[in-house]
């Protein structure tokens, strides 16, 4: 194809891409490097009958005026990474230095609001990839197992909770583990405690969010696996059994080698999508318990003031952990294709 | 695919397993919509009963507050008291134009990609493939300050634009795989005839590409229609859509107590998707498989 007809054929998409993702990128970088102005502050001299004092006073009209002019705000350099918020090297290194145990460190450490988040987010996403991806093939091979005329049916009850909108689906669950709810007093009486409440735990929540994170996403791995499944070839499987091979020998020999570039498959896109795990938290209101990175740049910017340098800062900082996550998928595809 | 009967007959233990788990699973699956469906015909005291759990399926105080074992009252209050309409329409306008100018894009954009054998094709999938990783909010906290600048905030054709532009690395890896499947022969015979790239693709390509493009639709429907951090930032109180509202009745409603509110509303905004899944299903999953399968 030539240059010319391929610019003219991806260019609507091109243009959205560009506006939208590059330059919004770019916005967030500069609005990092910034901050809004401070307060104007005015000397003011009241003369009296009594002679003239001095006092200072913040002059609201220069500092209204002064903020909407500029409304990037001043350069701050690297201020935005390095405060409490985010990086926050000095209150680690004095953490570092006033604990005397492991455990004292690692507390203070999760008072750290950006630590916090980035703990919480990497905890999900790598406890809820692997089952999500274990779950998904159990369900695969047991639907693939069951008879060929109820598996429409199945199949289409199985996908209920990925396809539904995740605010929706976690509210749902929400509800259910609800003190009041069903689930939730099932677990009181299972605990036998009558006052324990998934919303006052921050284990519990945990527990309630990656069981959600699992619950929603297993679905998407079971219909990769299962199309996976209708492909494995029987030959080979039938030459195994002529071979001697038992049925555990033809799945760990047959099976499992013909699903497995679907595992990587599916796991690059978990960990893309449980990287950027939001709406739970919403739903479960659950900032108090947890917070991801995704819901720490909202509290930012929904907060009483609206702090926009954070959020940049912050949104940045996942920017980045977003590429080294990625970065073993994008080195690989790199040698293949220097190889092709 | 066919299935040769070595494969089917299972030994007793395991198939009983097998099924044993597959009915725990569709209990986990279907149950807490269904308990939801029916919680949202009664009232509040019964869809969180501190008394006895088995009042959310009779209903005794809905009988004791409104007459009938089933109310309307949590719908009524939704979509009249709080309006809830308002929000479906503004989710549908919203879904109809992300999907359309979405798919118009990505088709286009996917064809050339397909069809392309230099290294900026790749390069363009690699960017896309990052692009795709990126939070959605990541993007939205650096659109705010130049909306609110160039009064651009708030409107549903500003939200319809982001959508679009962050739906299509998705829409794009899909498109393409699809298009992939497509034959070059069948273009490019068309192009030996004598038309060029742009007659080829609308006489020959356009034709056979409907399977692709609906499935693609699918999807982007999907993202505009489950979309909460675009729509609950960039939107305001009386243009919102579907997803921020509900989320909006828990901030307000809770505390008044009408949590049934919610509740009618979730109902309402999965129905739709609901019927979604049971008339393309099979779009759905051969979506899902399209990146997947063929590598």
């Amino acid at each position: 194809m030539r240059h010319k007809t391929f610019l003219l054929f991806v260019a609507p998409s091109l243009i959205a891409m560009i506006a939208l993702i590059v330059f919004p990128v770019i916005s967030v970088v500069i609005q990092s490097f910034h901050a809004q102005h401070e307060q104007v502050i005015e000397v003011v001299e009241n003369c009296g009958p009594f002679g003239c004092t001095q006092t200072t006073a913040v002059n609201q009209e220069a500092t209204q005026a002064l903020r909407e002019a500029e409304p990037l705000g001043r350069w701050v350099g690297m201020d935005n990474y390095i405060n409490r918020g985010h990086l926050a090297f000095a209150e680690l290194a004095d953490a570092w230095s006033s604990s005397d145990t492991w455990g004292e460190w690692w507390t203070k450490v999760m008072n750290l609001p950006f630590y916090s988040a980035i703990v919480f987010t990497l905890t999900f996403t790598f406890i809820v990839t692997p089952l999500t991806i274990a779950l998904g093939f159990a369900i695969a091979v047991a639907v693939n197992s069951a008879a060929k005329a109820i598996r429409g049916p199945l199949i289409f009850v199985s996908l209920l909770p990925f396809i539904i909108n995740p605010i929706v689906g976690s509210l749902v669950l929400f509800w259910m583990v609800d003190a009041r709810g069903i689930l939730g007093q099932a677990i009181q009486w299972l605990a036998d405690d009558p006052d324990l409440s998934v919303k006052a735990s921050t284990p519990m929540m945990w527990i309630m969010l990656m069981v959600y994170g699992i619950w929603h996403s297993a679905p998407f791995a079971f219909v990769v696996f299962y199309a996976g499944l209708q492909t494995v070839n029987q030959d080979t499987n039938e030459a195994a059994m002529i071979d001697g091979a038992n049925r555990w020998q033809r799945v760990r020999y047959v099976t499992i080698p013909h699903i497995m570039p679907l595992v990587t498959f599916v796991a690059l896109i978990q960990l893309m999508d449980n990287f950027r795990v939001f709406e739970p938290l919403i739903s479960f209101s659950a900032e108090a318990h947890a917070q991801s990175l995704s819901t720490y740049i909202l509290s930012d910017l929904t907060g009483e003031t609206v702090l926009f340098n954070s959020a940049a800062a912050t949104s940045v900082l996942t920017v980045i952990c977003v590429g080294i996550l990625l970065s073993p998928v994008l080195v690989r595809t790199w040698r293949d294709f220097k190889r092709a | 695919m066919s299935h040769t009967p070595t494969q089917r007959k299972l030994p007793g233990y395991l198939s009983a397993l097998l099924t044993t788990f597959l009915v725990v699973w569709l209990i986990m699956a279907a149950v807490p919509f269904l308990w939801t469906l029916w919680g949202s015909f009664k009232v509040e005291g019964d869809f969180f009963s501190k008394a006895d759990w088995t009042n959310a399926l009779t209903g005794e105080l809905t009988i004791a507050e409104t007459g009938g074992a089933f109310t309307g009252q949590g719908y009524y209050g939704a979509w009249v008291q709080e309006e809830f309409w308002r929000a479906v329409m503004n989710s549908a306008i919203v879904c109809f134009f992300v999907v359309t100018i979405s798919l118009t894009c990505s088709t286009l954009a996917g064809y050339a990609l397909s069809r392309s054998t230099y290294n900026y094709a790749f390069w363009f999938l690699i960017a896309a493939l990052i692009f795709r990783a990126m939070p959605p909010i990541t993007l939205v906290s650096g659109y705010l300050l130049p909306f609110f600048e160039w009064n651009l905030w708030g409107h549903l054709s500003t939200t319809i634009i982001v959508l679009v532009a962050i739906n299509q690395p998705f829409s794009l890896w899909m498109m393409t795989s699809f298009f992939r499947n497509i034959p070059k022969d069948l273009d490019e015979s068309a192009m030996v005839d004598g038309c060029n790239r742009i007659q080829a693709f609308r006489h020959v390509i356009l034709p056979v590409m409907w399977p692709g493009v609906i499935t693609t639709g699918l999807f982007s429907f999907l993202l505009a229609y489950n979309d909460f951090a675009v729509t609950a930032l960039l939107l305001e109180k009386d243009n919102q859509t579907m997803i921020p509202k509900i989320a909006s009745f828990l901030g307000t409603t809770q505390t008044k107590g009408n949590v049934m509110f919610a509740v009618a509303a979730v109902i309402s905004a999965t129905a739709p998707l609901f019927v979604l899944i049971l008339f393309f299903q099979r779009q759905i999953v051969s979506g899902l498989t399209a990146g997947a399968v063929k590598g």
